[in-house]
C-alpha cells in the first residue's frame, strides 16, 4: 500500500497508546522522553512495534535523532522510500 | 545549567531508592569470607548474587597459582600490549582458551565488557550491519555503537524475527554479523542456538555468541551453549569473560577465522588499554584447568540451581525462566522489589535487585545466581528467608493501605 505522512502518523499514534497511560494528547511535537517519560529501552521497543507494522527496519543507530512523533514519522517515511 | 541536570530524573529515583533502605547498587562487603559468604554490616551474609558459578575464587590451587604469578611477574603490566609487550603468560592463556574451545586463536582483554567492545567494534565497521538480540547486555550495545555499524535489533530469542529481517536485507551488500548470548544475564533464559544457526546458514552470514554466563556452566565439557547444542562449528566468534565461572577478572574473544588476529592491530579497545595483570591471567589459567578437570563442579552447580528453583517455585514465587544457575524472581512493583531486597539483606541473604530499564519488559526482579560452592543448607536458608521477606512485605503493604 502507498503510505502517506498522515496515514503513517495515524498508525504510529495508535502504536503509541500503550506507552501513553495518562492519555495525554499526542501531537507531532509530543516528545517521547519529556512528555511520555519513555526511557531508551521503551523507545527501542516502540520502534520494534513500528517496524512490524510497516515491515521495515529502523536502525537503532538513527534513534538519537528521534525525539518526537514527527521525527518518528519522518524516520518511517525515509525507510519506506528505500523499499 | 549544569552538566548533571540531565540526570535529575534518575537521581530523584535513586534518592527514593535510598529512602527505602540500603543502596542496592553500591553494597559494601566488609569482608569476603568464602565464595558464598561475606560479612555485610557486621552480619554473616549468604551471597546469591555474585555469578561465582563454580565457586573457584578461594580454590587453594588457584589461589596458589595466582600468588606465585604475582611473585614471579609482578603486580601489574603498567600498560598496553602494543606498547609494553605481551607477557608469556598472556600468550599461554590465549593458547589454552583456544585449545579448550577448539578454535585457532583467542585474544584476552582486561574485562568481559572490553572483550565485547574489542571484538564487536573490531569485526564490524561503519559499512557493515549488525543484527543483535533486543535483550543483549550493555557491553554488546556499546560495542555495536562503537563499531559505527548499522544496528538492527530483532525480537529476543526469536529466530523467526531474525529471519524476517535478514530476508528484508537480502539485497543489501553490507557484511552482516548476528549477535546473541548463550544465556541471558537478567532472566537466565537460553538462546535457541540451533534455530539461530539454521537462520544464519540459510542467509550465509556470520554469528557471534557471547558465552559470558554459559561458559563452564553448559555443555558436557563446559564449553558453553554452543557445545550444549552441538553447533560449535557454526559459531564464528565466541566472546567470554573470566569474571563468572572462571573466578577472575578479564575476558576473551576466540575464533577459527584465519584473519581473527588482525584485531590485535585494528581493534581500539584491545590496543589502547592496559593489559591484564599477571594475577588475573594466572587465576584464569588455573580455573580453566579446573573447569576441565573437575566436571563435578558443574553437577553441584546444577543440583543447587534445581534446589533453589524448586524451593522458590514451591513457595509460589514467580520465576522468569526455566531452571538455570540464574534464577530471577519477578515482583509486581518496584516498591515491592526494593522492600523485599532490603528484607533479604537484613536477614543475611544478598541477591541482585534489577529494575527497568535494565531488565526485559519492565520487570522488577530479585535475581539470584547459584554457585557450586553453595551448600544444601545455604540454599534451604535462602528459601526460608525469601518466604519470611514476603510475609514482611505483605504486612508492610497492609500497613501502607491502612494508612492511606
Amino acid at each position: 500500500m502507498q503510505w502517506t505522512a498522515d496515514k503513517v502518523q495515524e498508525e504510529i499514534v495508535t502504536l503509541l497508546q500503550p506507552f501513553n497511560p495518562k492519555g495525554i494528547e499526542i501531537t507531532p511535537e509530543t516528545d517521547l522522553s519529556a512528555d511520555l517519560y519513555m526511557d531508551s529501552v521503551a523507545a527501542m521497543n516502540l520502534v520494534m512495534e513500528i517496524e512490524d507494522r510497516f515491515e521495515i527496519d529502523i536502525p537503532i543507530s538513527l534513534l538519537p535523532d528521534v525525539n518526537n512523533l514527527q521525527d518518528l514519522v519522518e524516520a518511517v517515511l525515509a525507510q519506506l522510500s528505500k523499499g | 545549567m549544569s552538566l548533571f541536570d540531565k540526570y535529575d530524573q534518575v537521581a530523584a529515583r535513586h534518592d527514593r531508592l535510598l529512602a527505602a533502605g540500603r543502596d542496592p547498587f553500591n553494597m559494601c562487603m566488609d569482608r569476603i569470607v568464602s565464595a558464598t559468604e561475606a560479612i555485610v554490616d557486621g552480619r554473616e551474609t549468604i551471597l546469591v548474587g555474585t555469578n561465582n558459578y563454580l565457586g573457584l575464587t578461594f580454590d587453594p590451587d588457584c589461589v596458589e597459582a595466582t600468588v606465585e604469578a604475582v611473585r614471579e611477574q609482578g603486580t601489574g603490566t603498567t600498560g598496553s600490549r602494543i606498547a609494553n609487550g605481551t607477557y608469556a603468560s598472556h600468550r599461554a592463556l590465549e593458547q589454552a582458551i583456544a585449545a579448550f574451545l577448539g578454535r585457532s586463536a583467542a585474544m584476552v582483554f582486561p574485562t568481559g565488557y572490553q572483550a565485547n567492545l574489542g571484538v564487536i567494534a573490531g569485526l564490524a565497521g561503519p559499512k557493515d550491519t549488525i543484527l543483535l538480540d533486543s535483550d543483549s547486555h550493555a557491553s554488546i550495545y556499546d560495542g555495536c555503537r562503537l563499531s559505527g555499524a548499522t544496528l538492527i535489533r530483532f525480537r529476543h530469542n526469536s529466530p523467526a524475527d531474525l529471519d524476517k529481517r535478514l530476508e528484508r536485507l537480502k539485497d543489501d551488500k553490507a557484511s552482516k554479523l548476528i549477535i546473541v548470548e548463550g544465556i541471558y544475564s537478567m532472566l537466565g533464559d537460553q538462546a535457541p542456538l540451533d534455530e539461530f544457526v539454521d537462520v544464519k546458514r540459510r542467509h550465509g552470514v556470520e554469528l557471534l555468541v557471547d558465552e559470558a554466563h554459559s561458559l563452564g556452566v553448559f555443555g558436557d565439557n563446559g564449553r558453553g551453549i554452543a557445545e550444549a547444542y552441538d553447533v560449535e562449528d557454526d559459531v564464528d566468534y565466541v566472546v567470554g569473560t573470566f569474571s563468572k565461572s572462571l573466578g577472575a577478572v578479564g575476558g576473551f574473544g576466540a575464533s577459527s577465522n584465519p584473519e581473527f588476529e588482525q584485531l590485535r592491530f585494528t581493534s581500539r579497545p584491545y590496543m589502547f588499554t592496559a593489559s591484564s595483570s599477571p594475577s588475573s591471567i594466572a587465576t584464569a589459567m588455573a580455573t580453566l584447568k579446573k573447569i576441565q578437570s573437575e566436571p563435578q563442579l558443574r553437577r553441584q552447580l546444577w543440583d543447587n540451581a534445581e534446589a533453589l528453583y524448586n524451593g522458590l517455585k514451591d513457595l509460589g514465587f514467580a520465576i522468569c525462566a526455566e531452571t538455570s544457575p540464574i534464577i530471577a524472581v519477578k515482583l509486581p512493583s518496584e516498591e515491592a522489589a526494593v522492600f523485599m531486597w532490603n528484607a533479604l539483606i537484613e536477614a543475611g541473604v544478598y541477591v541482585n535487585l534489577a529494575l527497568p530499564p535494565g531488565t526485559p519488559d519492565g520487570s522488577c526482579l530479585l535475581r539470584c545466581s547459584l554457585s557450586a560452592a553453595h551448600t544444601p543448607a545455604q540454599v534451604q536458608k535462602v528459601c526460608e528467608v525469601f518466604d519470611a521477606a514476603r510475609r514482611a512485605l505483605k504486612e508492610w503493604e497492609a500497613a501502607q493501605s491502612a494508612a492511606e
